[in-house]
């Protein structure tokens, strides 16, 4: 499982992970992430026919509660602590209808 | 460490101190030693004036406020406080402020803890040296020149140089346990689910535990004992309630047994003097009534490899939210998504970028069952054989963290050096069980100048899920038995 990790593979992770890294991060990145899962890679040393995999710690089941209002986080609270906010809203960038 | 936060806490409530002049000794040395320090991102000093004057005209009232009435206390800057600056020493949460507190913040209040300020960390946690912080590094109290361990290295020192009788902490992969063994206070990682995580902002959600930071082991102890027990606010903590630690502390260990894990105690990367101390605490244990004996937990070895791809998967979904839309920064763009890339490319700091990168790779089309997977399998291999450990003993001994506290700048050009730091409490985070570090002797380090002064050992008590009250007997035997020890 050894990885050849390549440039263009890390590009493309930061297009995945939504980060637009610099030319500089790039090239720096892409031998310290491969030496990463060069370690990490240790785990297929290890046998693990028919082992279930462990997501969570605890038996996890689904947890409710009934169907009854709460009180909720001050709007304006919130709303005060975002970077734009607009008529009771967060404000993103215009998504539909944009020039190209 | 003047002071224990069980005497305050008497003292206030039967008015031998006021909760005001215990505050103002712990400010002055605030002010003393943290321009050196740097424990905190932020001191809220007229708030907790305002709150120490409230427990006093409590007290004066004739009523109890509560096991911590009048105890400093600090909170880790990931830690979401209403109305204060919650900032996870990052650029991209620089002047968010949250509109709640979390869960273990109201339960410290509710108990009449006075909250001193907020701790710097490593970025989201992610470090083992509060060196990537976005507002400079902690140091370590004992010795400038060193770190403080991390992630929780800014709740570490505050406890160490005096700044708050009691902080709390989180723990993903031993960020509570290792920077406590570095500066020489108590640090728990409680059982996963033991204390709600509602308010902690996530890192790796099936790791993370909040853990308290004191000077002794009853003092941590109490503190859990405060923050501990059933939240409808998170929906993985534990529904049976927390138990009792502090009546059964001074129980002793007669007939425990007690397993040393060779994997983590007799590698090669940890230090001869942390040895010697996990071999004379469980010396002690023997004198104490106690049986110990070598147990081998092979799987333990796999734990960092397996971790570096579990907690980077996890963190890179975590971190997801960070998208210039709800909180703190925000860098324009053409459209949403360079909005969303300019933004987390200018907010987060280089360790962070290359979690997310890790566990999207991990995450990946065609990566995801050899890497994450298989990762996951190794999980369950780890939970097996400490399962069967714990058949034969009731609790664990091994180091907490390899080497006593190492230089600023020591670890940083090689990110595997700086993980290698964890080695011995990740397992546990991995498995979800509960551990603590124990301060027990001290060695000057082997990079050392001459002059550097001898450095705090942490030795770590493993037990396993809701074992608190058995590993808070046996920290409470070696805290006894420690060099100096009480």
């Amino acid at each position: 499982m050894t990885s050849p990790l390549t440039r263009a593979e890390v590009e493309h992770v930061a297009r995945l992970a939504r980060l637009a890294l610099t030319d500089e991060e790039l090239d720096a990145l892409t031998p310290e992430l491969a030496k990463i899962l060069d370690y990490a890679a240790q785990v297929s040393a290890l046998d693990t026919e028919g082992v279930p995999p462990t997501a969570h710690p605890l038996p996890l089941v689904n947890v409710f509660r009934s169907d009854e209002l709460w009180p909720c986080l001050p709007r304006g609270e919130v709303l005060a602590a975002a970077p734009a906010a607009e008529d009771g809203r967060f404000r993103v960038p215009r998504i539909l209808g944009e020039a190209p | 460490m003047a002071d224990s936060a069980i005497a305050i806490a008497a003292d206030v409530r039967s008015r031998r101190r006021s909760a005001r002049d215990v505050l103002e000794q712990h400010l002055a040395q605030i002010d003393a030693r943290e321009r050196d320090v740097h424990a905190f991102n932020l001191v809220t000093a007229d708030a907790a004036r305002a709150r120490a004057d409230e427990i006093d005209a409590a007290v004066a009232r004739g009523d109890n406020p509560g096991p911590l009435a009048g105890v400093p206390l600090a909170l880790k800057d990931n830690l979401c406080t209403r109305r204060v600056p919650t900032t996870c020493s990052s650029r991209i949460l620089a002047g968010w402020v949250p509109p709640y507190d979390a869960t273990v913040v109201q339960r410290v209040h509710a108990a009449g803890a006075v909250v001193v300020g907020k701790t710097n960390l490593d970025e989201f946690a992610m470090g083992s040296s509060t060196e990537n912080s976005a507002f400079g590094p902690t140091r370590n109290p004992h010795d400038l020149a060193r770190v403080p361990g991390g992630s929780s290295g800014g709740s570490a020192a505050a406890v160490a140089a005096g700044f708050a009788a009691l902080a709390l902490g989180s723990d993903t992969g031993g960020s509570v346990r290792q920077p406590a063994a570095l500066c020489g206070v108590v640090g728990v990682k409680p059982t996963y689910g033991a204390v709600s995580r509602y308010g902690l902002i996530a890192f790796a959600s099936s790791l993370d535990q909040i853990g308290p930071f004191a000077g002794s082991v009853a003092d941590a102890a109490l503190l859990l004992e405060v923050v501990g027990g059933h939240d409808p606010c998170d929906s993985t903590s534990i529904a049976s309630p927390a138990p009792a630690l502090l009546p059964d502390l001074d129980r002793g260990v007669e007939g425990l047994r007690i397993g040393i894990v060779e994997e983590l105690t007799d590698s090669d990367g940890i230090q001869s003097e942390v040895r010697d101390s996990v071999e004379a605490a469980a010396a002690s244990l023997i004198d104490a009534g106690a049986k110990t004996e070598r147990v081998q937990v092979p799987s333990t070895m796999y734990g960092l490899s397996a971790y570096y791809l579990i907690a980077p998967a996890e963190a890179s979904s975590n971190l997801a939210r960070y998208d210039g839309v709800r909180y703190g920064l925000r860098v324009d763009g053409a459209d949403v998504s360079e909005m969303n890339a300019n933004t987390r490319d200018a907010g987060f700091g280089r360790e962070v970028k290359r979690r997310i990168m890790l566990g999207t790779y991990a995450l990946s089309a065609g990566y995801y069952d050899a890497y994450y997977g298989q990762a996951q399998r190794v999980r369950t291999l780890i939970m097996r054989e400490f399962d069967r450990a714990y058949d034969r003993f009731d609790a664990l001994l091994a180091p907490t963290a390899p080497t006593v506290a190492f230089e600023l700048g020591a670890k940083t050009a090689d990110p595997l050096t700086m993980y290698l730091n964890d080695v011995c409490t990740i397992p546990t985070n991995l498995a979800g069980h509960a551990a603590m570090s124990v301060p027990y002797g001290t060695a000057v380090p082997p990079d050392a100048p001459g002059g550097t002064p001898a450095l705090p050992i942490g030795v770590q008590v493993l037990a396993p899920a809701r074992g608190e009250p058995v590993m808070f007997r046996v920290a409470r035997a070696i805290e006894q038995a420690a060099p100096g020890g009480r």
